[in-house]
């Protein structure tokens, strides 16, 4: 009786579907849990689409020099390192408006990567294939039935995500710099005076976020399809910093509201199979974002001190 | 004096941005010289590449204007591009299907219409901004990506025109921009363009309007002491900045396309953020950066077709550009590196 029951369509269906939702919302939740640390410490990153970028494309450079797919990985969080360290610098430092930087992040992304797959492979639209990262089957555990599918057959992103998010809410909420970085988001005159060093932690912050991001970015080049093509993050990033409003600036809130918009895409895909209209589908992270924040559903809360430049000399000490 | 002073401050900029994508294009292994004399020969060499260049100008007017609009009440509408793509829509819908009319009252139609979804589109966000006071930016990226996808699903089944390609039927004649030299694509969009900036110059530093939506920028809350209703100003600001890059979508459909086709825009919208905030969200600057963003964006176009450096060059150019223009402190310090290689120089 249970045996025919696993073995129904109904089951099957629903079960690749849940596995599919998990896959297409692991970059989501990536790139959200990036944005987490960005914008409690203050920054509103705009950037997550370049960053994103920039992380698929490193990913798959790294791989095709080295022969490694992990060292692509590396490098990928590397580069989205070094791209979140001149956002940081440009606003920080430079004070330039967090949203209008974040714009130029997001060009410079899209152009600087297509610029040089043009430089390393000659072609204009993709990279040749490379050794991806692929998913490991949990020994044991991806025997069971349905969970041991849905869960325990993913890509190590997954895996990856799962445990950064843990260690992310533990961070937040459980240790003083995580406290610390939180009070820096709604009142940053407030830490200084207390001697911490302000800037250090929002550098280290924007920083963690880019390589977050990066992260999101590797997993659609080499977690997906071993490849990199032009524009390949395609409005992800900005479906990220959704998820990361809707979850409420909280690490396992973004994830969940990843899982959400990762369940979209799921269905999008499927319906594009039976050539069903799939642009009510794909509307919806955006449109539960909207109502989310036009006060409809449930209140959230963004730092207070989100997007606003801190200076110390402004501060009467 | 001051006017100039400006310009040449900008142009001491955008000089700095151009050396600076240089240096990106030299370690990415190509030669900037070669790829800068191609796109100036491409922009401006003959008279095919002005009008290249000037096609490509026209809708940044229209979105540099939208963008520059909204700044200057102190809102930074970042949906430009889902207005474009609401307008187009409207006036390919209107263009094509309203019964036989006379020439221009047609064209009037379809460009009210191509406005009116613009500017209602962004009033979307106005309301919100204003009832629940949410944020505009997120606002109006979520609006980007809903109204480009909305109008995608009519191009690809309610209006959709027979045939493979997502697109609604072809306008009739009487709905058309008409063209200013056969051979080229220029229309006669631009001209409404360049009304558009005179009129918005106009309303923005001649009206009372005005006036107030430029207090409510510099500061809502001595504008709401002053008496004035900063919730109406802001609506207000976001409708109009939504008609015009409206209207920037309806004039490429009725002056270039001829039809609205799913995805014809490669980031106009976006494009004019750029615009605007070099062109220091006045309408006369904004001319000329969208003057100097056409060129750009032709000159990328014959740098693709005749060397091996993509067109996605120009936005690294653009992206540096922004980061000048909008990081005060940044051209600070590199005046002052400048003057430090100088004295060490002199030295």
């Amino acid at each position: 009786m249970l045996e025919q029951w696993l073995n129904s369509d109904a089951v099957f269906l629903t079960v690749a579907l849940l596995a599919s939702t998990l896959r297409m919302a692991t970059p989501l939740g990536l790139a959200a849990l990036g944005a987490v640390y960005s914008e409690r410490a203050g920054v509103i990153n705009l950037g997550l689409e370049g960053l994103m970028l920039g992380g698929a494309f490193f990913g798959i450079l790294g791989s095709y020099l080295t022969g490694n797919a992990w060292l692509g990985v590396l490098l990928a969080a590397l580069a989205g390192g070094i791209m979140a360290l001149l956002f940081a610098l440009v606003t920080l430092r430079y004070k330039a408006n967090h949203v209008v930087a974040g714009v130029a992040l997001n060009l410079l992304g899209l152009g600087f990567t297509t610029v040089l797959l043009v430089a390393v492979w000659g072609n204009r639209g993709k990279s040749p294939d490379v050794a991806g990262i692929y998913p490991i089957y949990i020994p044991y555990l991806s025997d069971l039935p349905i969970v041991g599918e849905l869960i325990f057959r993913q890509s190590p992103f997954f895996y990856l995500l799962i445990i950064l998010m843990i260690l992310s809410w533990l961070f937040f909420y459980r240790t003083k710099w995580g406290l610390r970085l939180r009070a820096i988001g709604e009142n940053p005159a407030a830490v200084d005076s207390l001697g911490i060093p302000v800037f250090t932690y929002k550098y280290l912050a924007v920083i963690a976020g880019g390589m977050l991001a990066a992260l999101g970015g590797a997993y659609l080049s080499l977690g997906e399809l071993s490849m990199f093509a032009r524009n390949m993050v395609s409005g992800r990033g900005y479906i990220a910093l959704a998820a990361n409003i809707l979850g409420n600036w909280n690490p396992i809130g973004v994830v969940l509201a990843s899982f959400l918009f990762g369940l979209a895409n799921a269905i999008e895909m499927n319906l594009q199979l039976y050539g069903w209209p799939t642009q009510f589908v794909q509307m919806i992270p955006y449109v539960v974002t909207m109502f989310v924040l036009g006060g409809f559903v449930r209140k959230v809360q963004a730092p207070k001190a989100l997007g606003q430049h801190f200076d110390r000399s402004n501060t009467n000490m | 004096m001051k006017i100039i002073k400006k310009a040449a401050n900008l142009l001491l900029r955008l000089a700095l941005a151009l050396i600076i994508a240089g240096i990106i294009l030299f370690v990415s292994g190509y030669s900037p010289l070669k790829a800068y004399k191609a796109m100036i020969w491409g922009a401006i060499g003959n008279w095919n590449g002005i009008a290249l260049s000037l096609v490509q100008a026209t809708p940044l007017i229209f979105t540099g204007l939208a963008v520059a609009f909204a700044n200057n009440c102190g809102v930074f509408n970042i949906g430009a591009e889902g207005q474009l793509y609401l307008g187009a829509m409207a006036a390919g819908v209107i263009g094509a299907y309203l019964p036989p009319l006379p020439h221009y009252l047609h064209l009037l139609l379809a460009l009210l219409g191509g406005a009116l979804f613009g500017g209602l589109w962004a009033a979307i966000a106005a309301w919100l901004k204003v009832k629940a006071n949410a944020n505009e930016v997120i606002m109006t990226i979520m609006l980007n990506s809903i109204g480009i996808l909305f109008c995608s699903y009519l191009a690809n089944y309610t209006f959709k025109a027979s045939g493979p390609v997502a697109q609604t039927p072809e306008i009739k004649s009487t709905a058309v921009l008409s063209r200013l030299s056969t051979g080229t694509q220029l229309s006669s969009a631009i001209f409404l363009g360049l009304a558009l900036i005179v009129l918005v110059w106009f309303v923005l530093y001649r009206t009372k309007f005005g006036y107030e939506i430029r207090i409510v920028g510099a500061n809502p809350r001595a504008a709401a002491t002053a008496g004035i209703n900063v919730a109406q100003k802001i609506t207000a600001a976001l409708f109009i900045s939504g008609t015009l890059a409206g209207l920037g979508g309806a004039g490429q459909v009725l002056g270039l396309h001829g039809r609205f086709i799913d995805g014809f825009s490669p980031g106009y919208g976006f494009d004019g953020i750029a615009v605007a905030i070099l062109g220091g969200n006045s309408p006369i600057g904004v001319l000329f950066s969208a003057l100097l963003f056409g060129l750009m964006r032709a000159g990328g176009m014959v740098l693709d077709r005749t060397t091996n450096i993509p067109v996605d060059f120009v936005l690294i150019i653009q992206a540096v550009i922004i980061v000048m223009v909008a990081a005060p402190e940044l051209f600070k310090a590199l005046k002052g590196g400048v003057k430090d290689v100088r004295t060490v120089v002199k030295q």
